[in-house]
Parts: structure tokens; C-alpha cells; sequence
């Protein structure tokens, strides 16, 4: 099959995709991956343990975690609500989900820290500690399970549901034996994405956690500050260790993916 | 419905709402609230003010350069993708969502270190007289990098619903290459280019942590709207971060709400409650 595209070739076209790929996203990667290499292994090694990029890595991970959990839960629920429920404002609720994705990340932070900051008028106040660093992932990685279920939950037989029922099977169980199975690879995949979003979130982290070293700086923050402060050997080290994790994370969604269409197939 | 017991559909609506509403909808309805307590003249002043107006204008002129060129990229590439054949295509085809995945602050160290003084590409471009970094052209780049592969992942799934037919029967009836592309394969996948623009724009105008790298933050000269909200708000002037913010604030909501009306119009189904195809789906095999 050729190429019907204008210009009249398919090597220009791989032409121009190529070097615009290259000049924007590829070159500009490989030299994080090079500095870091730069002077030589061990003072990669030695950017990467020193005991405050550690820290900061251990925070952005076990958080990521954490919240990729509750993402998992409330994001099942929410799908759950907007597919199988009816209530009035649905429409509503359902295109706010989006409001992570199109409201700029610094806005969320400010926005937390309108509900949940030092006037709080609620009289909740989280800045500066672990927690904030929690809600801000919470609130930017919301839709990912969600968007990623809702479909799935959609094309799901209702009458399955209702043969159990009827067989005697208790929601508890109807869920745990028929929702919950076919809905397992699309939590996946929601959770993953969710989670290499969160790694690598900065904007609205910045106002609401304070930024405190040791105790509620992320890797992202701390890459900032060494970049700041002239030391692109340690930013570069750290960065790589991003990079790594959030590229798996990529390829291995991608082969989930392949694997399941594959499988949904044959 | 009737299978789920009353109780617990009621339990478990009252949960989803009120996690939402905890997380998005009153922080939303806060951040108004905070702008315009003490009225509208103070929050007007600042984002007329000579730096707010510039900050603005620099916000649209990244957007302005960024999304245009991500289109016909997102187009060609897409074309690629689904049309062309070589080897290396698939991971070429993986390559094109590494934006997504990539932390902000890395993307701008990684224009930083290619594209400052001490880069091999910014470097020589230095002597020539032409600074990217902590200028003008840098945060285009960024912009450019963080909106690169959303016209690409919704005009990809279009192509490849609607096949080649249509073209192969254009081309054999005698018109040539541009003459397809135009009549065609343009108005077919109109609607996923329109989608991909508009997430893009969206991802383009409150874009960061890459511009926060790459900018410098020379105030009234590389500072956009979202990096004025940060400088507003570290030098105390919380009223200016709130009017900078609410106008990123309502841009969003104009986007979410051209979202809707766009999924609803492609998908010609008014019930259709599909998301985001770009970020909830993995990529498929192509």
C-alpha cells in the first residue's frame, strides 16, 4: 500500500516526520542521557545516591504509589457512577473529569490552595507537608482510570450482571466475579499512565508543597533546583532515573496493549 | 440498574460525588471566589497591567507558533503511521509519545542543555548572534515538545477506520496526489485534527515546568501567563497570581467545553460518554 500523501513521496515524508522528531523531542533526550554519562559512571552514581536526590526520589515514588491505589478505587467507582447510575447533572459531572487535562497544573496547585492552604476556609490546611504532595497527584492523574474504565464498563453486558442476580449472587459477588475481571486490564492501564504522570509532576507541586528538602521536595522539584543552581551533572543524573522508569512504564502499556488486542482476537 | 440494590447505587453515587467534589469542583468554584471577593477592579488591574498584557501575549504567540506546526507534523505523521511501511516504523510510531510520558522539568533540561550556550546546537547558533534559551525562541520549543503528539494519536484511529478506499478510487478517476489529500483524506479526518488541535492548545497554554526551565524569568520579557502566576504569588501579590490564574482558568473551561461539543459532534451520538481516547487508551498496533 503507498502513500497517497502530497509532496508526492513517501521518503519525504519520512524525511520531514524524522528530523522534526529528532530536532524537537530525540537529540534533546539523548543529551540528558549523555551529561549524565558525561563524566564518567561513578559520578553518575554518585549524583544519584547523594542523600537528598535519594530522598526526593523515595518520596516521588511511594507517593506515586500511593496514590495510583486510590486512583485505582475511586477511578472503578467513578466510571462505575457515570455508566451504570442515572441521576440529574450526569452530563455535568461526566465533563468535568476532564478538568485535570485542560486546567494548567500551576492553576491546580492554586486552586488546592484556595480549599486546603493557609486560609482555608474549611479549616483545613495541608502546606508544606506530605499530604499536599499526595492531593496534588490525586487531583492532576484523576482521569486516567476513569477515561480508561468508562468505555470498557460501557460495552460490558448488563445481562450477565442480571443472570447472576437472578442465580442469587450477591452485589459483592457479582462484582468481584463479573465486573471486576473485565474490567482489570483497563485499571491497569489507567494506573500506569497515572503513575508516570505523577513521577514526573512539577507545576502543581511548586505552590502548595513548600518544597522542602528531605521532607516534601519530589524528584521533579529537586531536578529544578540543581538545573537552578548550575549543577546539570546531578538535574541530568536524576533526570535519567525519570526517564527510565516513566519509557518502561511506555513500552510495556504498549505491550499490554498488543498482547490484549491479540488476544481479543484470536 | 436493577441488579445493584438501592443502598449501595446511593452509597456509592454519594462517594464519587463527593470525592469529586472535594478534588475538582469546589477547589474550581474557590479559585473565583478568592479572584472577585474584594471585587472586580483590583484583579482587572493586574491582568491589564503591562506585565500581565505581555505575559498574555506571549502565552498566545507560544500557542500560536506551536500548534500550527504540530499540525501538519501530526497530519504527515499520522499519514506515516498508518499508510507508509518500513522498517523501524513501530518504534518511530512509540518514539512519538515519549512527550507524554517524559517529566516537565526533564523536557526543559533537555532543551536547556542542547539548545543553551554550552549546547552543540546552541552553542554555534550563540556566535551567529541567535539566543534560544532563557528567550523568546526557547519557550516555543518547549511549548512545541510538550504539544507535539496529540493532533498524531487522534487522527491516527481516524485513518485507519476510514481505510484507503475512498483515495485509491480518487487517484484511479485521475487526481493526483494533493488533489486527494485536499478533497478527500482532509475532510474525513477533520474532526479528529479539530480534537487534536484543541487538546493540544490546551496542553500548549498552561504548559510549566519546561517553560520554567527554559525561560529565565525575566519578568515582562519571557514570562507566560502560567509563570506569572508563580512570580505573583512567591512575591506575595496573591490578588495578581488569582486574576492570572482565572484567566487560565476560564480559557480551560472553554477548552473542556469545545472538548464535549466536539466528542458529541464526531461521534454523531448523543449519548457518547467515551473520554479522552489520546491519554485512556495504550497505543495500538499499527
Amino acid at each position: 500500500m503507498g502513500l497517497r500523501a502530497p509532496f508526492g513521496g513517501e521518503v519525504l515524508v519520512r524525511g520531514t516526520v524524522l528530523m522534526w522528531l529528532s530536532i524537537i523531542v530525540l537529540i534533546p533526550l539523548g543529551a540528558v542521557v549523555f551529561r549524565s554519562f558525561d563524566e564518567g559512571a561513578g559520578a553518575f552514581w554518585e549524583a544519584i545516591s547523594e542523600p537528598e536526590a535519594v530522598a526526593a526520589i523515595k518520596l516521588t515514588v511511594i507517593t506515586s504509589l500511593v496514590i495510583v491505589v486510590i486512583n485505582a478505587l475511586m477511578g472503578t467507582l467513578i466510571a462505575w457512577v457515570l455508566v451504570r447510575d442515572e441521576f440529574p447533572g450526569k452530563r455535568i459531572v461526566n465533563s468535568i473529569i476532564d478538568l485535570p487535562f485542560a486546567l494548567p497544573t500551576i492553576v491546580a496547585g492554586l486552586t488546592l490552595l484556595a480549599l486546603y492552604g493557609n486560609d482555608s476556609p474549611i479549616g483545613v490546611n495541608v502546606t508544606y507537608t506530605k499530604v499536599a504532595v499526595g492531593l496534588a497527584l490525586l487531583f492532576v492523574t484523576l482521569p486516567f482510570v476513569v477515561r480508561a474504565v468508562q468505555p470498557v464498563l460501557h460495552e460490558l453486558d448488563e445481562e450477565m450482571e442480571e443472570a447472576a442476580a437472578s442465580l442469587g449472587a450477591s452485589n459483592f459477588r457479582i462484582f468481584r466475579s463479573i465486573i471486576l475481571p473485565n474490567l482489570t486490564p483497563a485499571i491497569i492501564a489507567g494506573c500506569a499512565l497515572a503513575f508516570a504522570r505523577a513521577i514526573g509532576e512539577f507545576g502543581s507541586l511548586v505552590l502548595i508543597t513548600g518544597n522542602i528538602p528531605f521532607d516534601t521536595q519530589v524528584a521533579s522539584v529537586y531536578i529544578f533546583g540543581r538545573i537552578e543552581s548550575d549543577n546539570t551533572t546531578a538535574a541530568a543524573a536524576v533526570a535519567v532515573f525519570l526517564l527510565v522508569l516513566s519509557v518502561v512504564i511506555l513500552f510495556a502499556l504498549n505491550l499490554f496493549g498488543r498482547w490484549r488486542s491479540r488476544h481479543e482476537r484470536g | 440498574m436493577s441488579v445493584v440494590n438501592p443502598f449501595a447505587r446511593y452509597g456509592m453515587r454519594f462517594a464519587a460525588l463527593l470525592y469529586l467534589g472535594l478534588l475538582l469542583a469546589i477547589p474550581l468554584v474557590m479559585i473565583f471566589v478568592k479572584t472577585f471577593e474584594d471585587g472586580f477592579r483590583e484583579p482587572l488591574e493586574a491582568v491589564t497591567s503591562e506585565e500581565g498584557l505581555h505575559a498574555f501575549y506571549l502565552t498566545l504567540l507560544c500557542v500560536g507558533i506551536a500548534v500550527p506546526l504540530n499540525t501538519i507534523f501530526g497530519v504527515l505523521c499520522a499519514l506515516m503511521i498508518v499508510r507508509d511501511k518500513f522498517p523501524g516504523k513501530s518504534i518511530i510510531n512509540s518514539l512519538i509519545d515519549l512527550p507524554f510520558a517524559v517529566s516537565p522539568v526533564v523536557i526543559g533540561l533537555a532543551l536547556f542543555l542542547v539548545y543553551g550556550v554550552d549546547g552543540f546546537i546552541g552553542g554555534p547558533l550563540d556566535d551567529m548572534g541567535i539566543q534560544i534559551i532563557f528567550s523568546t525562541p526557547g519557550l516555543v520549543l518547549a511549548t512545541i515538545f510538550v504539544s507535539l503528539p496529540f493532533v498524531v494519536r487522534e487522527v491516527v484511529p481516524v485513518l485507519q477506520e476510514i481505510g484507503d478506499d475512498q483515495e485509491q478510487a480518487a487517484s484511479t478517476l485521475g487526481a493526483n496526489a494533493w488533489q486527494t489529500f485536499w478533497r478527500v483524506t482532509l475532510p474525513s479526518i477533520r474532526w479528529g485534527v479539530t480534537y487534536g488541535v484543541v487538546l493540544a492548545s490546551a496542553r500548549a497554554l498552561g504548559e510549566f515546568g519546561a517553560v520554567a526551565v527554559v525561560s529565565g524569568r525575566i519578568s515582562g520579557e519571557t514570562e507566560t501567563l502560567p509563570l506569572l502566576v508563580q512570580n505573583e504569588y512567591d512575591n506575595f501579590n496573591v490578588a495578581g497570581a488569582y486574576a492570572a490564574a482565572i484567566v487560565l482558568a476560564i480559557l480551560a473551561v472553554l477548552i473542556l467545553l469545545s472538548m464535549n461539543l466536539l466528542r458529541r459532534r464526531s461521534s454523531g451520538d448523543e449519548d457518547e460518554e467515551l473520554g479522552l481516547q489520546v491519554v485512556a487508551q495504550p497505543a495500538k498496533e499499527v
